[in-house]
């Protein structure tokens, strides 16, 4: 009776605390299964390292633990919905979906629901227009910018000159893959290069046709929209038509090692986009061997630590954690809710300072976010593998893209989007 | 003892021929509606209407549908997801061309113009069977996908190729669209339902219906005792591309939103629903039910089974998930090849002779 009564006091003592003690819930609808699997786990170890070393290492952010809510989405708009309602009531501060397709289904059920979607490099892209879209950022960089520093970087390598060039686009047909075809467009009558587009369907696996055309219409560069398994099978592809690997460049999505590592030395030269550092060479993975990983928290099964897709889920929860100290600052609140946390995002500087004090410098370039401006300053750079090295290497600087041409269908498309919802402009001071 | 027939005495032949000739099973069926109408709106939370109830009542129509079409009048149909596409982008054009039409005559609109496609579609059905009858089918899945990914006109131009659905209201509630509340969203699909399911056991087990199963069960025998193949395997498959349309307007508008093409209406989702027909039973209504409600209910239980009680790792739980969701198809399609609504009956069957059975 008496040892009924002190667990029945223990269990209540638990449940009370467990209630009075803030957390930060950090929703993360990853996959880890399906065609994509190869692309989402490494994305979602690092992010899940990242929230982990927080608590470990700093006790959480501004004092109050982060929580990881996980939920398998195997990238299906539809299980992505599902997940999304599950995890919102638990206190979710923001969404991170990493697929282009969750994040459209989110963008209006979230913006209602008052939560903020963060789409980082991927999802809508006239998002950026935060007059129209209170809630989405995509902040540091979108597709329309990748299409445009593609574009650049050939440009550069033909001494500026494109004019009657032939571009092919290898894209997942999605609305994903879609997305930079407008930009590509409006890129080929500015530049005078002829655009062909080549869409390979879900999941991708087989491509023969596609590369048999470009076998035969001979582009002179090609670029790649591809996800999952489509990336490892296209480089393989174009490896078998001996296509010239430095001509062929993918969007940051088709750049981990784990899409080119089946194509072995074949794919050595093959370029990508990306938008953070490479390699394992900051500080801070030595506080994940430390805290998490030596401690035995780390998500999956730790292989992917310093590869570019961890990197990247990494860079997501950072600049996540980051916008939570901002908004901690701005609110004075240790506990803050979704709104304020859309509020620290909107508030968001990322200096080189910072990322120096987080065991990150020169990670990131350096960027804030605007009340107008939810796409930051859209720096790409190029990196191309070394498969002798078996390493990724940056081989432009962090440059930014065309924005004369870019500003002009965000605002079209942000307006159209506006019309066709009736949302109304807000004011940006 | 409990589930009799005793005393439940019929007085004219309409009497004898209603749907549920058991008092018991009348009751059952209208405390069934009016806990469905009544009680549910005002308990569900969004969780429960976008990743259960939606699902299972959208998908309910799809399996009446194609159960119309395979199981009654025998016609095997792999172009399910297909028209399921051609009922959403119907009703997104509908939508935004028309903004004033109310949003139920656009759903049913966009079900007719689906039954126009799916007579198209159905055609061949006139000259070939079977296996033949299904990669036919098959070609219209892939043909029309690929038209809603290929032609702008479809998508309004807009650059990703996806369609939203914008905001529209019944009785001043919103039913599509972003604000759209749970509950209305819920009773807006659960009339169509009952309505649409009401009218497929009607047609069923009617003049329709009776001709449908006769071709299925043997043509040649069907045409000489008089029935037309011709207008026969022409309206199963207008009826049943109007079920699977209305089906495909409201998984895009209500359900979803924002639809892209290949993702949601693609082969897979073809499959699903005639694994639901399957496994619910061919040639039953019930049957389409319970077999939306197995697979569309079970990954979800078992995934909070094992991701929010138990604690697993989200890989492994989908992966369990997967093994046992085709474990359990086998199982129920060993020990009852004809279906779980046959199961159903045959406990029905039992329970009636209960506890004396001779």
């Amino acid at each position: 009776m008496k040892g009924l009564s002190v667990a029945g006091i223990a269990l209540a003592m638990t449940l009370t605390s467990t209630a009075a003690m803030a957390e930060l819930v950090f929703p993360s609808l990853s996959y880890r299964t399906g065609p994509y699997a190869v692309n989402g786990i490494p994305y979602a170890d690092g992010y899940a390292d990242y929230l982990t070393l927080v608590n470990e290492r700093d006790g959480g952010v501004g004092g109050v633990k982060t929580k990881l809510i996980e939920c398998e989405t195997a990238y299906n708009t539809q299980k992505g919905v599902e997940c999304y309602e599950a995890t919102k009531g638990e206190g979710a501060l923001v969404y991170q979906p990493l697929s282009t397709g969750i994040t459209y289904q989110l963008i209006p059920k979230a913006t209602a629901d008052g939560i903020a979607v963060h789409s980082m490099g991927y999802g809508r892209t006239s998002a950026k227009n935060g007059k129209v879209f209170s809630h989405i950022f995509n902040y540091p960089v979108n597709y329309w910018d990748g299409a445009s520093h593609a574009i650049n970087h050939i440009l550069d390598e033909n001494g500026g000159d494109i004019k009657g060039k032939k571009i092919a686009l290898v894209f997942h047909n999605s609305a994903y893959g879609k997305e930079p075809i407008r930009t590509l467009e409006e890129l080929s009558k500015k530049h005078g290069f002829e655009l062909i587009q080549i869409p390979v369907d879900h999941p991708g696996q087989e491509q023969k046709s596609q590369w048999l055309q470009i076998r035969r219409t001979r582009p002179d560069n090609v670029l790649m929209w591809g996800w999952g398994v489509m990336n490892q099978v296209a480089i393989q592809e174009a490896a078998n038509i001996r296509y010239p690997m430095e001509n062929f460049i993918g969007i940051w999505w088709s750049g981990s090692e784990n899409d080119v590592l089946p194509a072995g030395a074949k794919a050595n030269g093959y370029k990508a986009l990306t938008f953070h550092a490479v390699g394992n060479d900051f500080p801070v993975f030595e506080d994940i061997q430390t805290h998490v990983v030596d401690k035995g928290l780390a998500a999956g099964a730790g292989d992917q630590i310093g590869t570019v897709l961890y990197n990247r889920g990494m860079y997501a929860a950072m600049l996540a954690v980051e916008a939570a100290k901002t908004a901690q600052e701005m609110h004075g609140a240790a506990d803050i809710t979704a709104e304020q946390m859309r509020d620290g995002m909107e508030a968001l500087v990322m200096t080189e300072e910072k990322m120096s004090s987080l065991g990150m410098p020169g990670f990131g370039p350096e960027f804030n976010v605007s009340c107008d401006n939810h796409g930051g300053p859209g720096l790409g750079a190029v990196q191309q593998w070394d498969a002798d090295a078996g390493q990724w290497s940056l081989i432009t600087d962090f440059a930014p893209s065309d924005m004369d041409v870019i500003q002009g269908l965000i605002d079209e498309d942000s307006s159209a989007f506006a019309k066709e919802n009736e949302i109304e402009m807000r004011e940006c001071a | 003892m409990f589930y009799r027939q005793a005393g439940d005495f019929k007085k004219s032949y309409r009497e004898d021929i209603q749907t549920f000739p058991l008092r018991q099973d009348r009751w059952a069926y209208y405390a069934l509606m009016l806990v469905a109408f009544c009680v549910v709106p005002f308990v569900i939370n969004d969780y429960w209407v976008s990743a259960v109830l939606l699902p299972f009542l959208i998908l309910s129509i799809a399996a009446l549908g194609l159960n119309i079409l395979t199981g009654y009048c025998g016609q095997v149909s792999l172009g399910t997801g297909g028209f399921m596409a051609v009922g959403a982008y119907s009703c997104y054009k509908l939508m935004t061309a028309f903004p004033d039409l109310n949003i139920m005559i656009v759903v049913l609109l966009a079900g007719l113009v689906t039954a126009m496609v799916g007579l198209i579609f159905g055609i061949p059905s006139l000259r070939i069977k079977g296996f033949y009858l299904a990669v036919a089918t098959l070609a219209a899945q892939f043909f029309l996908v690929w038209l809603f990914n290929k032609v702008p006109w479809f998508y309004n131009n807009s650059a990703s190729g996806q369609i939203n659905a914008p905001a529209r209201s019944m009785f001043g509630f919103d039913v599509t669209g972003a604000e759209a509340e749970g509950p209305a969203r819920y009773l807006f699909c659960l009339t169509l339902v009952v309505v649409l399911a009401w009218a497929a056991r009607n047609l069923t087990r009617g003049r329709v219906g009776r001709s449908w199963m006769a071709i299925r069960d043997m043509d040649i025998a069907a045409e000489i005792i008089g029935v037309n193949p011709l207008k026969t395997k022409l309206s199963a498959f207008a009826i049943s591309s109007f079920y699977i349309g209305v089906a495909g307007a409201l998984f895009f508008s209500v359900y979803l939103g924002a639809v892209e093409v290949g993702e949601v209406f693609g082969i897979n989702q073809s499959f699903l629903i005639l694994f639901m027909i399957i496994i619910g039973g061919l040639g039953s209504i019930l049957g389409s039910f319970i077999g939306a409600a197995f697979l569309v209910l079970v990954p979800v239980l078992l995934k909070n089974i094992m991701v929010g009680w138990l604690g697993w790792p989200t890989d492994i739980a989908a992966h369990i998930e997967i093994i046992t969701i085709g474990g359990l198809i086998m199982l129920f399609l060993i020990v009852e090849p004809h279906g779980l609504a046959q199961l159903w009956r045959i406990t029905k069957e039992k329970l009636l002779l209960w506890p004396f059975p001779h």
